[in-house]
This record gives structure tokens, sequence and C-alpha cells, in this order.
């Protein structure tokens, strides 16, 4: 669609800068404040330029959770994007099934994010827990408060039970608006099912297969609630990730001048990796 | 046909999975601690509502979901009235800036909430906002607003522009044209976006948690209470759980009809 040029349309998205730029330039503006500051109460500070990024930088610990953070990023990205789009596939078409299959489906979606931690809790445990209990009972021996590769387990478990319905539900209303006569030439072009799915499905979804990449990259990168609470970040400190050494940093140890420095690393890397995203939405939609 | 078959038996599994923890813990829900802890029982033994009974008897319990209710809808509110005008706007027209503004919009949705966990405590807290609604539903808009914003100019691109040529050459005034015409023909992507902001404030917790302390506490934050001295109240803090799930269910029921075509965000 050609746009019109008219200045005047800044009226329009003024309540949205001024309530954007309250709730997030503000903010921001304290964290770099504080990133290039020694604090020790008030006006008992001193300018101390990029020491906190150049201490931040050479800390293991973020280091190690950066690390994980990727690999937990890049496994969620991995098995969520297929899986959404094979349950997305498998959906019933229409009728009072598809809408109950929706509806159980998006429930995972709408559960807060610490009740989510909860249900896995529980779920999970030896003792008291259908899954723990069964996996124990099977011969394995599955405790995801002692043993780091069952926590993983866990907790990518838990995600994938928490997001995939999200990709399946943009696959599925993308798989929806894919006309019929599409599926009537490829079968009259006696087309096999992979080829249906390969030349027709798959590129008709790359509008919402984008979104569903950039919403799980960035969800994923953020996650704090579900695994605070599921494993409190451990064993050790083996399922913490980014958001949760942060916090831990700036609430917990109260080092505000690292913290912030850290902040805007973590917030540097979201955008970076967001920015090829969105960049690659736009070119799509040029190529339209 | 056994391709369909196979399909159908794939998708039963698949819900058998997502609904498995959420029938666990609706089990445990009406369950006595005894029996939660002696024996593994697949249905209650025992069944009680006492659980329950805690939590709809005590206001420190249920004013949780009250108040969790309160500043989502607060927030809904507002992500929806400062937004529509906003997606409009980019979705019309070319205004100085305005691609840079799109993404900066966006870039907060990118935002980890950890990272301003600090600032907004002390900005929040220094214009005596601290621990109200508002700052809660004002929070969650650093999210919200930027999605909202995204769904809507989408859905509102797939209007042509006729229309508001139409209007214009009726007589209408924008304001008007805007409420009366406008807005009712993008009336489902509306809902839709209601309800992603709905789904994200609902469910976010941390930055709910750090500002607000008893009168605007979110249900989430009270549930912590169930570990106590003597270890985890199990039957509450499912029963708490379960409950917290009926809002959301609620809210999916209402817009089952345009989750087929909403969820692509008008944008395929």
């Amino acid at each position: 669609m050609n746009k019109v040029t008219n200045n005047k349309a800044w009226w329009l998205v003024l309540p949205v800068f001024i309530l954007v730029a309250f709730s997030a330039l503000i903010p921001l503006m304290t964290v770099v404040n504080y990133s290039v500051q020694d604090i020790f109460g008030p006006n008992n500070a001193y300018f101390v330029g990029t020491d906190w990024f150049r201490e931040v930088l050479r800390d293991d610990r973020l280091q190690d959770s950066l690390i994980r953070q990727f690999v937990f990023s890049g496994a969620v990205l991995l098995i969520q994007i297929p899986l959404g789009i094979g349950v997305a596939l498998m959906m019933p078409t229409s009728g009072k099934k598809a809408s109950l299959c929706l509806i159980l489906l998006a429930i995972p979606l709408l559960i807060p994010w610490n009740v989510v931690g909860t249900i896995w809790q529980i779920f999970g445990r030896g003792d008291i827990g259908l899954f723990g209990w069964g996996l124990n009972e099977l011969g394995m021996d599955y405790n995801y408060t002692a043993s780091t590769a069952d926590a993983w387990a866990t907790v990518l478990l838990m995600d994938v039970w928490h997001w995939t319905p999200l990709v399946a539900l943009l696959c599925y209303s993308g798989l929806r608006a894919i006309p019929e006569a599409f599926y009537q030439a490829a079968e009259i072009d006696r087309a096999s099912k992979w080829a249906v799915f390969r030349y027709i499905q798959l590129p008709r979804l790359k509008s919402v297969l984008v979104i569903a990449v950039l919403l799980r990259f960035m969800d994923s990168f953020m996650i704090y609630t579900e695994p605070f609470v599921l494993t409190g970040g451990g064993p050790g400190s083996s399922t913490t990730f980014l958001s949760q050494t942060l916090t831990t940093m700036a609430i917990g140890q109260f080092d505000i001048g690292r913290a912030a420095a850290f902040s805007l690393i973590y917030f540097l890397i979201v955008l970076l990796v967001s920015w090829l995203f969105f960049t690659a939405i736009t070119h799509l939609d040029k190529q339209k | 046909m056994t391709m369909s078959k196979r399909k159908g038996f794939g998708i039963t599994v698949y819900i058998l999975f997502v609904l498995a923890p959420i029938y666990w813990l609706l089990n445990m829900s009406f369950k006595t601690n005894q029996e939660i802890l002696s024996s593994l029982t697949l249905w209650p033994e025992t069944f009680t509502l006492a659980n329950y009974a805690t939590i709809f008897t005590d206001p420190s319990w249920y004013s949780g979901y009250i108040n969790s209710m309160i500043y989502v809808s607060i927030n809904v509110v507002i992500t929806l009235v400062v937004a529509l005008p906003a997606a409009y706007a980019f979705s019309r027209y070319k205004f100085v800036g305005d691609k840079h503004l799109f993404f900066w919009l966006l870039s907060n949705r990118m935002a980890p909430p950890a990272v301003f966990l600090l600032p907004f405590f002390q900005l929040y807290s220094s214009i005596g906002l601290f621990d109200t609604h508002i700052a809660v539903a004002l929070a969650h808009c650093l999210f919200n607003v930027p999605l909202a914003v995204w769904i809507l100019e989408g859905f509102i691109s797939g209007v042509p522009r006729e229309y508001d040529e139409m209007a214009y050459i009726d007589g209408y005034s924008f304001p008007k044209f805007f409420i009366k015409i406008f807005i009712p023909m993008i009336r489902s992507g509306i809902g839709v976006t209601a309800f992603f902001a709905f789904m994200f404030s609902w469910v976010e917790l941390l930055l709910a948690r750090t500002l607000t302390s008893v009168d605007a506490q979110p249900i989430g934050a009270i549930m912590t209470r169930t570990v106590g001295a003597s270890g985890i109240d199990w039957g509450v803090l499912s029963a708490a759980g379960v409950l917290t799930i009926i809002p959301g269910l609620l809210v999916i029921w209402f817009v089952r009809n345009h989750v087929a075509t909403g969820f692509a965000l008008g944008r395929v």
C-alpha cells in the first residue's frame, strides 16, 4: 500500500510515544547513569567510566550464564518450531473438533508463569508427581533437583509444553489462509505429501514463522520465573539463566553498577539478534 | 483413511501431553495434604474442598485475584486506547522518523523485564505510585503497547484505504470516522490484540511482584506464602494454581472464533 506523507500523523503516535518514553526511556537512562558510576550512598557516587563494563565482560559467572542462555534459546527454537509446525499440520481443519483443539492448546499460554513453574515442580517430583514417579517406576533414576541433566530436560520439557502451542496456533492460522485451489492444483499434479508441504505450505507459512521465531527467541532469552520456581537455578547454577543472574546481582547483592552495565549488554544482545529478524521480516514483505 | 487417523492419533497424544500436568494439578487440589504425601493416587480418595475454602474465605488470599484482574484490565484498556491511533498512523501515513519510531517501540518488547526492575521500583516509588494497580498496569505497557501497535498495524493495513477516503468525502470528521466506522471494521483485530495484552499482563510476575507490597499484590506473589516452616502446603498451592487458570480459559472461550484467523496477527 502506498502511504501518504503527512507529518500530522505524529499527533496520533504521540500518546504511545509519551507513554513508552515514560516507562522505557526514564528507566533506561537510570540504568545508563548507574552503569558509569560507583555508588556508595546518596551524594556519594564516583564516575568510573567503562570500568563496570570491562569487569562484567570478564566475569566468568556471567559468561557461563550467557552461554547457557544461548544453548537454551537455541534448543527451544530447534524443538518448538518443527514441533509447532507438526502439531498445526495434524490439527483438524474445521468444525467443533477444531475449536476444541484450539482452546485446549491455548491453555498453557494463559497460565501465569510462576504457576507453570509450580505445575512442573509438582508434576516432576519423584514422591508426589505423576511424571517423576512414573519415570522412577520405569527404573529411571530421575531427579530434577539433584541431576543437572534431569534439571535441563525438565526445564526444556516445561518450556516446550508452555510455548509450543503459540507456534502451533500461529502456523495453524497461516495454514488456514492457504486457498483450497492450491491443494487442488497439487492433487492434479499428483504431488506427494512432502511436495505439498515443501512447495505450498512451508512457503506460505514463512511470514508467521518469522513472527514465531522472533517471539520465541525474545521470550526464551528473557526467561526468569519458570525455571526460578522449578529449579531455583540449580542444581548448583546449572539452570541459572541471564535474567536470574541479573536479578540476583541487582536486587539480591545490590551490586548496582555491575548490574546496570550487565543490563545494557543484555539488552543490546537481544536488540541485535531481534534486529536481524526484523530486517528479515521487512525483506520478506518487500518480496511479495 | 489411514493418513487422517494417524493425524488424529498424533494430535490426541499432543493434547494429552498438554493436559496431563494440568490434570495432576487439579487432582492434587482436591486432596488433603495427608493423602498427597502418603500415597500417589490418580483420583482423590478423600475428596475435599478445604483447599479452595482456605482461599475463598481469606481476603488476603482472594484479594490477590482481584488485584491481578484490576491491573490487567487497566492495562488492556490503556494499551488499546493509545495503540489504536498509533497503529492507524503507522499503517496509513509516512512521517518524519516513522521507521525509527516503529523499531524503537518494538525494541521495548525486547527489553528483558529484569533490566528494568530496579529503575521501575525507584521511578514508581518517587512519584508515589508504588503498590498501586496503576503502577503495574503502566509497567506492563512497556511490552504490551509495542506488541499491540504491531498487531493492529497488520490488521489495519488489511483494510483498503478507499474506506477512509469515502468517509472523508461523506463529510465524516476524523474522530467520528475512526470511532463509528473504522473501529467496528477491525473488531476482530481489536479482540486479538486485547487477548494478547491480557495474556502477557496476566502471566507476568517479575515486575508485578516488584512494584507491589500489600494493596496491589498479584496472586502469583501471594502463592509463595504456601511455603511455611512446616514445608509446602501442596493442596492449597494446587488450588490457587487451578484458580489462576480459570480467567485465561474464559478469555480463550470469548475469542475462540477469532483465534484461527487472528493468531496470524493480520499478516498472512
